[in-house]
């Protein structure tokens, strides 16, 4: 039940120079079916308030899930002291600007907002589970469904008072086929890819058997499929690809905090550096990267980041040209580069850090045949299966479920185990052809990790069809 | 919190019905958290947070409800009951499902171990000081750290530790990095002030010029904590029976076509320490110490309760995830003070980074090198490597290709904080591989 937070905040008595408080009340829903049994009906609520406090220029925070006047008042009290404790060795002194005041309401897209039933979705997930179902060479087949409703309200001293509410879906099928020592496993766009803003509209039981039956037919080819070559060669990425590409050598190194130094003993450093805003050539003339809290139905979508700033599409990157950080408020006081408003927190229990929200590559001209006809000889890869990238995000190793060889300007045979490694910036300086709007699709993950303490927050990644060229590919063990 | 949880785990069984059970279980903590960055405080709070997990059972079907607990008694009561009615007017919705797993019926354990950590007040004039003059980053994280399970077979599991970790790295101005953790139950500022010191010495050699390594297979020296990091890729498709069985295990070719890793080495899940609850969530109490690996034949894997069912095999009583707890890869024959001579030429690493399975079934595992890693010949150390990405199977270097295991266990704490802080740890040595595959 939300929680009357003017009411609390008046009532707090300390002396601190501004007082925030963000209300965080989330219920997650689990339905999953393996091998035609359920596996999982879960539910989780979690519900909680920060309340941060600024002394002396030092933010220091408490959370609580306890919402009765003592408790709050001992919570405000022990963030203050927190505050002043640290105040005299702070790595930066902040005033109040850096949490702006905001007034509003967001409400994600939706479609239909009628719940449905546990039910139907349990038999929906029976249904798509027997589709994977393809063959006697399926040993495994999941069907998953999460359901995320996130009620956020937030008030502070400077007057602040938005709350914005989100219904989020998340939809996953998966199949393993086995032939001898042959193991392969495909799943719909790569594990939880297909996360979204949306309503109850995602389970359209034709299309998810569809998408189902497609998922176990591919598992299935990939059990005869040639191994992916060993070359240097030219490499085309389907958007369910990009966006863990997008995301590991495009969002994070472009974090402000990263660049500034505080993830350095967690999740890395940056190979950008301040001076590379406005200068640096990241990626060929055909590279532009958006920051888009406002596309409909991607899984960031926002109006408000967790200091208040207000959330706008910007360029981070134009015309291959490194323009802007994903830094918040704070960030930018601190490094004086213009940044967005990406100032988030994974739920009550943590403090803001810069984080990826939506981050998309705008679309160019091509057209997938127009990509696939360019290439003499390549390989083309979907969906990713495997990641891993460097502290300062430069070498990077990720491989593909599924792939099918290039040749003469033709998609030939499938191929399984397709992996690649690159450097980040030559691997976005090859980007040759960027496709147009009609391989335009968007994807998201809930499960993005960086900060200390670590917090795992949702991220949206739209892309095109992107062709690269001289890419090293390599296939399986 | 204990008193608290236990309260209403009776009120629950008080208003249960005839034909229902109920799995409990509990996590919670009371946490302060101080970020670091150049020896300077970017962040600092405190987290005080638990949750009630409730596994609701009846008529061959199951859900599952977690919510947030508070530790007042009326409100969590009046929460629990309104989650209950809730499932119990889903439950007889949902599909009947053939692997429920029913409470548990042995004795209830109780763990308490106090600790003697510095108070919250306390942490910034203990530890800042200390480390000014080096560029410090890092996490203090301490507080008391809850665990609890009941059942309505009556069933009442406890485990409490109060503990502190200082997770941090050093960096040299050419940024060259060392990593530190600082971890235990009981604070000793003079050893604390030991402790860094030493670090700080191993920074030293960081500053010399890093030789730059091409790729291609190196004798190398695995570190504890990066050997704890190759061990940690068991707990995601490895030794998981599951994952086994469903075609999505790196040691499939193990069980399938009888292949073992080095006779050398041994890995078993060994709760002895004390250091994590021997209870899973369902209440279930693991033996103290399961073989894993027993010179290099694949002798246990973690098997569930659930999966025991769907399998027809013996539970060991893992989590449902079936991931390690307290691992522990037993020491060897190579003297700990003779690892580099040993090592004669080659890689020292001291940690990894960002490992995933490059290709899971083939064994085959990517990463980075991170931290303080040396190029080393006629066993002494001469420079610092450039960070290099590796790619390589478990059965080369858990295999033909693992020369040695030193005779030293080192205890790498568990520092991760993505569901809350979490006890326990990692016992490794480290090793000596004879080819370990460098590709960027």
């Amino acid at each position: 039940m939300k929680k009357n937070l003017n009411k609390i905040l008046n009532e707090i008595n300390i002396k601190a120079d501004w007082i925030g408080i963000r209300e965080v009340r989330e219920i997650t829903t689990y339905r999953s079916v393996r091998d035609g049994n359920p596996k999982a009906n879960d539910r989780h609520l979690t519900h909680g308030i920060l309340i941060e406090v600024l002394y002396n220029g030092q933010f220091g925070y408490y959370g609580t899930n306890k919402f009765d006047s003592k408790s709050i008042q001992n919570a405000a009290s022990s963030a203050l002291k927190q505050a002043k404790l640290a105040s005299k060795w702070s790595l930066c002194s902040f005033d109040k600007d850096v949490r702006p005041k905001s007034v509003g309401k967001f409400s994600s897209y939706r479609e239909n907002n009628n719940e449905i039933s546990s039910d139907i979705l349990n038999d929906i997930l029976m249904k798509t589970n027997e589709s994977i179902k393809v063959s006697d060479k399926i040993v495994s087949a999941s069907s998953f469904f999460k359901i995320v409703e996130t009620d956020i309200n937030f008030v502070s001293s400077s007057g602040s008072e938005f709350s914005q509410d989100f219904l989020l879906m998340s939809i996953d099928f998966s199949a393993t086929a086995q032939d001898g020592n042959i193991i392969q496993s495909r799943s719909a766009n790569g594990r939880l890819a297909q996360s979204y803003q949306a309503g109850y509209e995602v389970f359209d039981e034709q299309a998810l058997l569809n998408k189902a039956q497609i998922v176990g037919e591919q598992a299935v080819e990939l059990l005869t499929a040639e191994e992916c070559p060993t070359k240097k060669t030219n490499l085309v990425l389907a958007p369910d690809q990009m966006m863990l590409q997008i995301h590991e050598s495009i969002g994070h190194p472009l974090e402000m905090d990263r660049i500034l130094g505080d993830e350095r003993n967690y999740a890395g450093w940056s190979f950008v550096r301040l001076k590379d805003f406005g200068n640096l050539k990241y990626g060929s003339d055909l590279l532009n990267v958006t920051f888009d809290p406002s596309l409909e139905g991607e899984f960031a979508s926002y109006k408000f980041d967790d200091s208040g700033d207000v959330a706008k599409k910007e360029y981070l990157i134009k015309d291959g040209i490194l323009l802007r950080g994903l830094g918040g408020v704070e960030s930018q006081r601190r490094s004086k580069i213009e940044g967005v408003a990406n100032f988030r927190s994974s739920s009550w229990n943590r403090s803001p850090i810069d984080r990826m929200a939506n981050l998309n590559i705008e679309p160019g001209d091509s057209t997938f045949d127009e990509i696939i006809a360019s290439v003499e000889d390549g390989v083309y890869m979907e969906s990713n299966r495997s990641w891993s990238i460097d502290d300062y995000r430069n070498k990077f190793q990720f491989g593909c479920e599924y792939g099918k060889l290039i040749e003469n300007g033709k998609l030939t045979k499938t191929i399984r185990n397709p992996n690649y490694r690159a450097i980040s910036t030559p691997f976005w300086n090859s980007l040759k052809m960027v496709g147009n709007k009609d391989t335009f699709e968007y994807f998201g993950t809930p499960h993005c990790g960086k900060g200390e303490p670590n917090q795992a927050i949702r991220v949206g990644h739209a892309s095109p069809v992107c062709f690269f060229e001289n890419i090293d590919v390599f296939g399986g063990a | 919190m204990k008193d608290n949880f236990f309260y209403i785990c009776d009120e629950i069984m008080k208003k249960r019905n005839e034909d229902e059970d109920f799995i409990l279980s509990f996590s919670g903590e009371k946490s302060q958290y101080i970020r670091f960055n150049n020896a300077k405080v970017r962040q600092t709070g405190c987290v005080d947070d638990a949750n009630l997990y409730i596994n609701f059972i009846k008529n061959n079907r199951s859900c599952k409800f977690s919510l947030s607990f508070q530790g007042d008694h009326s409100n969590d009561l009046n929460n629990v009951l309104n989650c209950i009615e809730m499932m119990r007017n889903e439950i007889n919705n949902l599909p009947k499902d053939p692997y429920i797993v029913r409470p548990d019926s042995s004795k209830s354990i109780c763990e308490i171990n106090d600790g003697n950590i510095l108070s919250r007040d306390q942490v910034i004039d203990s530890v800042l000081p200390i480390i000014q003059g080096v560029d410090f980053t890092g996490i203090w994280a301490s507080g008391p750290i809850y665990r609890g399970s009941a059942n309505s077979n009556g069933q009442r599991n406890w485990f409490e530790t109060n503990s502190y970790s200082l997770d941090y790295s050093l960096i040299t101005p050419n940024e060259k990095m060392v990593k530190g953790t600082y971890a235990g139950s009981d604070w000793n500022q003079e050893k604390f002030n030991h402790h860094f010191e030493n670090k700080k010495k191993q920074c030293q050699i960081m500053n010399e010029n890093s030789k730059k390594i091409s790729p291609g297979n190196y004798r190398t020296y695995l570190a504890p904590a990066a050997v704890a990091d190759l061990i940690g890729m068991l707990s995601w498709g490895g030794i998981s029976e599951a994952s086994i069985r469903q075609g999505n295990s790196a040691l499939c070719k193990m069980r399938e076509n009888d292949i073992s890793l080095s006779s050398k080495l041994n890995i078993s899940e060994d709760f002895r320490s004390g250091l994590v609850p021997r209870f899973n969530s369902n209440g279930e109490i693991s033996e103290k110490c399961i073989e894993l690996f027993t010179n290099g034949k694949l002798k246990n894997t973690l098997i569930c309760s659930r999966t025991a069912k769907e399998y027809n095999c013996n539970s060991n009583f893992a989590e449902d995830g079936e991931y390690l707890r307290t691992p522990k890869l037993s020491a060897g024959q190579l003297k700990e003070a003779e690892m580099l001579s040993h090592l004669n030429e080659g890689l020292y690493l001291s940690n990894l980074h960002y490992l995933n399975w490059s290709d899971r079934i083939g064994g085959r595992i990517t990463g980075m090198t991170r931290y303080a890693c040396f190029w080393v010949e006629n066993g002494k150390i001469v420079s610092p490597i450039e960070n290099m990405r590796f790619d390589d199977s478990i059965y080369n270097f858990f295999g033909d290709q693992l020369d040695g295991i030193s005779d030293t266990v080192e205890y790498i704490p568990e520092v991760g904080t993505y569901d809350g802080r979490q006890p326990g740890g990692i016992m490794a040595p480290g090793i000596i591989i004879d080819n370990f595959n460098l590709t960027l």
